[in-house]
């Protein structure tokens, strides 16, 4: 009988779909979200209230920049770089661009590979990334030197608004720091994978719960909010 | 069930579902950046970026960040609270609006 009770209520556990799956899982007395683990909705809800800092950044540079009376600086220009005697516009941002790109499409292979098991794919991948993810702190880096080398600080700037220099520092400079947190992040992942610590359930150095193939997902999530978040960057920032 | 299958195996995708995404992208970003290379400028130039820029987040929300495989309520949760963000960027636009009158009218320009 109880048994009975219990299969039925696996059935309307797992057969709901829609709204009607919405309220099964809110109405649940013992997760919220059902086949998540909690690792994932974990990184998920610290996604989202990194979400609100970065926005809260963005939007204080929007309101800013749309309150100045003083012209701001064309982006277009600043960002500008001379190769072969020609002025490209916002060359280094669009390559800044293609690596953080590129580096999202490695994880998500290596997210695949991992669930498959290959861990010597899903580790070179994962380093890869890791090295895409260097570059482009790199060339953050050298667009950081050569603004601070035109004068550019976080209360002036040779070309108009001082809000320009506070918002480029602030912003981008969170970004970047997200991006190295996340090739550290990257790193000690695919070394655990690479030793075959998720095929054996060692258990972590700071946790004691056992690896699981699920943390080459979770990291996957981080780093593909970095490079989401560089989405609105480039759209914003560079682009407006 | 979709949702819960997809779980079950830990999110397998094919490959190159993954690769598809990863071009467009490009495309995408390459099409952001001509915007600005040819100059485009006025309602059209901030129509295409907003454009470009919601279809690059789209896609890496929904495959690489498999969402569009997650829970109804997962997604729900995620997503409700992020629409509240695009409320407060209405309530800047207007506010900035308004100090920049007031600087023009109080200040003169160049302040």
């Amino acid at each position: 009988m109880a048994e009975q009770a219990a299969t039925d209520l696996r059935t309307t556990y797992t057969e709901t779909s829609g709204l009607r799956s919405i309220a099964s899982d809110f109405s649940s007395d013992r997760q919220a979200f059902r086949n998540v683990s909690w690792g994932k909705a974990m990184m998920w809800i610290f996604l989202l209230s990194d979400t609100f800092v970065f926005s809260c950044f963005l939007i204080s540079y929007m309101t800013a920049r749309m309150s100045t009376t003083v012209p701001w600086p064309n982006t277009s220009e600043v960002f500008a770089l001379t190769i072969g005697g020609k002025s490209l516009p916002l060359i280094l941002i669009a390559i800044m661009t293609f690596v953080l790109i590129s580096s999202s499409g490695t994880m998500a292979m290596a997210v695949n590979f991992g669930y498959r098991r290959d861990r010597r794919k899903t580790a070179i991948l994962m380093l890869v990334t890791a090295l895409l993810g260097t570059t482009f702190v790199g060339m953050q880096a050298f667009e950081w030197t050569k603004l601070i080398h035109e004068g550019v600080r976080p209360w002036a700037n040779p070309w108009g608004a001082a809000q320009f220099g506070s918002s480029f520092f602030m912003i981008t400079g969170f970004h970047g720091t997200h991006v190295s947190i996340g090739v550290i992040f990257l790193l000690v992942i695919a070394r655990k994978v690479w030793r075959g610590d998720f095929d054996q359930e060692r258990r972590g150095f700071f946790t004691s719960r056992k690896g699981r193939y699920e943390s080459v997902e979770i990291m996957g999530l981080y780093w593909h909010f970095v490079d989401l978040v560089w989405v609105f960057i480039f759209a914003f920032f560079y682009l407006w | 069930m979709a949702q819960g299958g997809a779980h079950a195996q830990g999110q397998q995708h094919p490959i190159k579902l993954y690769l598809v995404v990863w071009a467009w992208l490009f495309v995408l970003s390459a099409c952001s950046y001509f915007v600005d290379y040819f100059q485009v400028q006025g309602l059209l130039r901030y129509a295409l970026i907003v454009l470009f820029m919601l279809l690059k987040a789209g896609l890496i929300v929904a495959i690489f960040m498999h969402m569009a495989w997650e829970r109804l309520s997962l997604v729900y949760a995620i997503l409700v609270p992020i629409s509240a963000v695009l409320v407060f960027v209405a309530i800047m636009v207007l506010e900035s609006d308004y100090t920049l009158l007031s600087r023009i009218v109080f200040f003169g320009s160049g302040s």
